[in-house]
């Protein structure tokens, strides 16, 4: 990938860094949609979709309550999808060295999110007097400040994280040494056992819950086993 | 800007209404550790502070600007609550040290409240459907239409709900979070988002492992104990972080291999 293909990625991670918290929440930023529509960038859409559905499970676990920290799935997302829909014919560690390159930049894009939230916290603080005599401008000012630099944060995430995961990735997918079936099956094991204790901590105090996962895993295996 | 003074009893203009539900999407736009939602708030209820007696240049439009700018805090959903309800008190010109006690009174119940229905309940039950359409083989497109359209339309409306419902009412909105969809929706929800995981995580595993290759025995059983486990572990530990650990140890096994 050339340092121009990385752009339309770039702004793509921005945007979609942006609906985590400023605009428009409208969860584009989840990770079924961000990685799907990155693949689809890349054109390869379902391979976006299935890094989707990965980070999707992961994501569960993590509700963006209120002041809490919590990883940026919007920009990781783009670059898991995008890295995986990259690599042609999903060799055997493209799914888990990619999902290594988007949890890595969630982490580093959540941290990104506190301190963008501390500069915006100093913004505030420097226009009070303003804002105490009633400066619609400075009120306005501020918004568009934190959207402007919400947005600036989500394209150097992603920008960043796809310059240095790109090349990398392609060096361990070369020297990747585990057997394909073996590498998603050990990605697959980790993200349904983290959605599962994800659904039992959010649904725990609701009645049945527990009755009611069973029923649906009961059906599920019916599935799989009939398809 | 021409002033007109607005009554409870009379209606906003439509476009004061729109640029208002607008700005509502961008109401975290300078979310921060001090203020929080504060300056938000004064954004979104600013275009009906226009309507003020004295219009942008007057006394009451800076005092209400500056109020309304200060620490608040609330589901970013159900901010729209507090911005017809500020904006109704503003406008009926109800006394600042009131408008002070009930924006203190008003942020915790709408952030629980939006927290259970919303970032607990209606985002992983539409996730969950989502990933069932995955599991069952639908397309990229389809997939991503399911979960934005059926997600969107909970969000679109509750946000205009509470803009109208918080105007209408104004410091009389808390009995409108008794509503029966914010009150027993959770509950409903989480029941039939139980009912969805259980159905949605294995076809999901099943996809994501394709080829037309079924699970196997090992990845069920590891799978389920893992699930256990963290959830024993309850909030002590997060799943993706410990995701990243073992995934970091497996890259390196299987390149150096």
């Amino acid at each position: 990938m050339i340092l121009l293909d990385l752009l339309p990625i770039a702004l793509l991670g921005a945007f979609l860094g942006m609906d985590v918290v400023t605009f428009p929440q409208a969860m584009i930023s989840r990770p079924i949609v961000a990685a799907t529509v990155a693949g689809a960038f890349i054109g390869n859409a379902m391979a976006g979709l299935v890094m989707g559905a990965v980070l999707e499970l992961l994501a569960l676990e993590m509700l963006p309550f209120g002041a809490s920290r919590y990883p940026d799935w919007g920009s990781a997302s783009v670059v898991g999808g995008a890295l995986f829909a990259a690599q042609p014919g999903s060799p055997s560690g493209a799914l888990a060295a990619s999902l290594f390159a988007a949890l890595v930049t969630a982490m580093i894009s959540g941290r990104s999110m506190v301190w963008l939230r501390r500069f915006n916290a100093s913004l505030a603080a420097h226009e009070h007097d303003a804002l105490e005599m009633g400066s619609a401008k400075a009120v306005t000012g501020l918004q568009l400040y934190g959207l402007s630099l919400d947005l600036v944060r989500g394209f150097a995430v992603t920008f960043a994280s796809m310059l240095v995961f790109s090349p990398l990735i392609r060096a361990i997918v070369d020297s990747w040494g585990t057997d394909s079936r073996y590498s998603r099956g050990v990605v697959v094991t980790i993200v349904a056992a983290v959605s599962a204790g994800a659904i039992w901590k959010i649904f725990h105090l609701v009645p049945r819950a527990r009755l009611l996962f069973v029923a649906g895993l009961a059906i599920g295996a019916f599935v799989l086993v009939s398809a | 800007m021409t002033a007109t003074n607005v009554s409870s009893e009379q209606r906003l203009p439509v476009a004061t209404w729109m640029r208002m539900y607008l700005r509502l999407f961008a109401v975290q736009g300078a979310w921060n550790y001090e203020t929080m939602l504060g300056n938000g708030i004064a954004f979104c209820t600013e275009p009906a502070l226009r309507q003020l007696p004295g219009g942008t240049g007057g006394s009451r439009y800076a005092q209400a600007i500056g109020r309304q700018a200060r620490y608040f805090n609330a589901h970013p959903y159900l901010a729209g609550v507090a911005v017809g309800a500020l904006t109704r008190a503003e406008l009926d010109d109800v006394p600042p040290a009131m408008i002070e006690r009930f924006r203190t009174a008003l942020g915790g119940p709408l952030g629980s409240v939006g927290d259970r229905l919303v970032w607990a309940s209606w985002l992983p039950l539409c996730s969950l459907i989502a990933l069932l359409a995955f599991g069952v083989g639908a397309r990229p497109l389809t997939v991503v239409a399911i979960f934005l359209v059926i997600y969107n339309i909970g969000h679109l409306a509750l946000r205009a709900w509470g803009l109208r419902v918080g105007f209408q009412r104004g410091l009389r909105v808390a009995d409108a979070l008794a509503h029966p969809v914010l009150r027993k929706g959770p509950q409903v929800i989480g029941m039939l988002a139980a009912l969805i995981a259980g159905v949605a995580i294995p076809l999901a595993a099943r996809e994501v492992v394709g080829g037309g290759r079924q699970l196997s025995s090992g990845i069920i059983i590891l799978a389920m104990a893992g699930g256990v486990l963290l959830a024993r572990l309850g909030g002590r530990v997060e799943g993706w972080r410990i995701s990243l650990v073992v995934l970091a140890v497996f890259v390196l096994f299987s390149v150096i291999r």
